[in-house]
């Protein structure tokens, strides 16, 4: 973790420009004074991934949800300043839970804005280690990529559990991941602004995120990673998502209490 | 709100006067490392001069921001990027509302209270005499720490003009709204940014517009090659270009952007760049070019319907607004206190913690060359932080704090600035974020 950031030269003189921001949101029926909680999605993802079934889980447990789809063409520090922007919109002060690409847009929002508590679910905190697994996973969808060429995620290398085959075709169908050379650093995580409480989650069987490189971003927030193991990188999408978002929304409780 | 038994005392709690933009961030800082906070305001509701219900503020109908959006809004509260570069004094409201209420602010604010004395104790805190804003009795609480961030935009300072007036003088606190310019002839004095802003507005009212200035100042636009002026500045203040080079690029951007305002009458800078807290005024120039506004010298003496100029000229306005500023004013403590010399100007480390007092700050007490919220917010973490320090390690804090101390004034307050009250409070707004940096970082280090 980096030090206290006063001087920020890039915010101050070459602000991103703002944009049009789609936000799905579901709210609980009554509104018990719990923060808003806002999902960031990963790589070729969108609010979709959230929006099929933890989005309406975690309103349904009374928490006001929101889920962020990535602005077209924005690098990470547009995604990072979109979170910002969207988190600092909702009337209270909101916890944050990115997944995959996303979690590393949540670390880094977590340097800039005071959340309530954040989650880094399958975190990618470590780009070249996500490109190995790649590489091993899925060699013929990955390589091309490397060249400037279309990027294909496979089935395996998201799901685990046995979800019908057409389930998982048509939410392959639905990612559209534009990957960039910036992905590939190892980031270091800013030091969190408000020193939020900090899940990291994920699971022994993901063909993305390595269980080294879960274990290295639970410790970088001083944690252990909470593990679900025979679940595959896309948590909420799996068979089982409903462990893990169970999981999260009681520590939340417990966090916010 | 009150935990222990004697409603008086409130043990390790921290008190914070003024609901106001820096009374905000204080609140919100000191919550977030833990601390219990009661904080005082005199109105019955947050944003202190932003608010522009309130008797204090020195806000009219046409403020706007005169240093944009990105140097201007907390650093971990963004204001949305839909907003315009410099947004009007209403979005600044509203945006310091929504942050109070985003961090559950008002439910440890106690409004329509103002703080009436604050004496230290004997263990180090205060007793803190509270009354309410409308009357009654009045209550003595004890706090672990005082954090004053009553603002210093509010007493008007009026110029001692010898002579009697027959039209009407204001000061520009007491300006709200440009139909008092209407058909009048009106002379501004003072060539502050409120003074050029209120010129500007009598410029498109008034039948006549004199603009009194005491001295030569540069006018620097809000524009330059298409973005706000404050934002290419930093990009010139990243490379740490030597202040030479930045003193003589920046009279280069003056002469190509706003041009020689000397020809209009106005006298020529009598101090370098960067030496007096910036002028940025697009519309200034234009006016003079388009003769809506006479630039005149200083006002020696009223003498009936006439005022006396210094250059022997008589003027007949209807109606004198006194741009002249403010005075910090802290009546609820003793001067000694805060280290006031006579002039009633306080000596503060970092123009933020009392020498003596480790347990008293001031929030919000510079005039930075950019918005005074970034500034604020880290004031506000490094008392809260230093707070901290000194309770979970009094050693180490007591190192840091000999370590501070012997650090000149020079350190985080470079600049050579015209000697006026107007620039007591004068910082660089890298030079002082930097210093309070290297404090965090002391602190950190050594916790």
């Amino acid at each position: 973790m980096t030090g206290f950031d006063l001087l920020r030269f890039d915010d101050w003189t070459k602000p991103v420009p703002p944009a049009e921001r789609d936000v799905a949101a579901l709210l609980p029926d009554d509104d018990e004074g719990r923060p808003p909680v806002l999902f960031v999605p990963g790589l070729g993802h969108a609010a979709w991934a959230f929006a099929e079934h933890w989005l309406p889980h975690t309103a349904g447990r009374g928490f006001p949800a929101h889920a962020l789809s990535p602005r077209p063409g924005g690098d990470l520090r547009a995604q990072v300043h979109d979170v910002v922007q969207t988190a600092a919109s909702l009337p209270r002060q909101a916890v944050l839970i990115g997944h995959g690409v996303g979690a590393q847009v949540v670390a880094r929002a977590l340097g800039r804005y005071p959340a309530r508590a954040a989650v880094l679910v399958a975190p990618v905190l470590d780009g070249r280690s996500a490109l190995g697994s790649a590489l091993l996973a899925n060699p013929a969808g990955t390589i091309p990529a490397l060249f400037g060429g279309r990027l294909r995620i496979s089935a395996r290398q998201l799901f685990n559990s046995g979800l019908p085959a057409e389930q998982t075709a048509e939410y392959l169908s639905r990612l559209d991941p534009k990957p960039r050379a910036e992905l590939l650093r190892r980031a270091v995580p800013p030091r969190p602004v408000g020193d939020p409480p900090v899940l990291v989650v994920g699971s022994p069987d993901d063909r993305v995120v390595a269980r080294k490189a879960l274990d290295r971003a639970a410790a970088a927030y001083a944690g252990a990673p909470l593990m679900f193991p025979g679940m595959g990188h896309d948590l909420m999408l799996e068979e089982s998502w409903a462990e893990p978002i169970d999981a999260i929304l009681d520590w939340l409780t417990k966090q916010v209490k | 709100m009150h935990d222990s038994p004697d409603p008086g005392e409130r043990r390790d709690a921290v008190c914070v006067v003024g609901a106001g933009a820096s009374g905000l961030t204080a609140v919100k800082n000191l919550l977030e490392l833990g601390f219990q906070v009661d904080c005082y305001e005199r109105e019955t509701a947050v944003g202190g001069a932003w608010n522009w219900r309130h008797d204090r503020s020195p806000v009219y109908a046409g403020t706007h921001l005169i240093s944009s959006r990105p140097l201007t809004e907390f650093p971990d509260f963004p204001m949305p990027d839909t907003w315009p570069d410099y947004p009007h004094h209403s979005q600044v409201l509203t945006y310091l509302e929504r942050y109070a209420s985003h961090f559950r602010l008002g439910e440890h604010i106690w409004f329509g209270t103002e703080v009436v004395s604050a004496v230290p104790t004997d263990d180090g805190g205060w007793e803190v005499t509270t009354r309410s804003t409308g009357g009654g009795a009045s209550r003595t609480s004890r706090y672990a720490a005082l954090i004053v961030a009553n603002g210093h935009n509010w007493d008007p300072r009026k110029p001692a003009i010898p002579g009697e007036f027959r039209g009407r003088v204001m000061h520009s606190s007491a300006y709200k709204d440009p139909a008092v310019l209407r058909g009048r002839k009106v002379l501004v004095v003072g060539g502050g940014n409120t003074g050029c802003d209120i010129a500007v507005e009598a410029a498109q009212q008034a039948s006549q517009v004199w603009h009194s200035t005491r001295r030569g100042y540069w006018y620097a636009p809000k524009y330059i090659l298409g973005r706000p002026a404050d934002q290419v500045n930093d990009a010139l203040l990243k490379w740490r270009l030597p202040l030479r080079l930045r003193q003589w690029l920046y009279r280069r951007t003056v002469r190509l952007t706003t041009g020689d305002l000397t020809r209009f009458g106005l006298p020529a800078p009598d101090h370098q760049p960067y030496e007096s807290h910036p002028i940025v005024n697009s519309q200034l120039p234009y006016y003079l070019g388009h003769g809506r506004i006479t630039p005149v010298p200083d006002v020696t003496a009223f003498d009936g319907a006439a005022v006396e100029l210094s250059d022997g000229r008589r003027v007949e306005p209807d109606l004198v607004i006194t741009a002249t500023g403010y005075r910090p004013r802290f009546e609820f403590l003793a001067p000694e206190l805060l280290d006031a010399d006579e002039s009633g100007r306080p000596d503060l480390h970092l123009h933020t913690f009392a020498r003596k007092h480790p347990t008293l700050a001031v929030i919000g007490l510079v005039q930075p060359d950019a918005g005074v919220f970034p500034l604020a917010h880290w004031q506000s973490v490094a008392t809260a932080r230093w707070l901290r320090l000194r309770l979970s390690d009094p050693a180490k804090a007591a190192a840091v704090q000999q370590k501070e101390s012997a650090k000149p004034l020079a350190s985080w307050s470079k600049r050579r600035v015209v000697k006026t009250e107007r620039h007591w409070f004068e910082v660089d707004h890298l030079d002082y974020l930097r210093s309070l940096e290297s404090l965090l970082n002391e602190m950190e280090s050594a916790s």
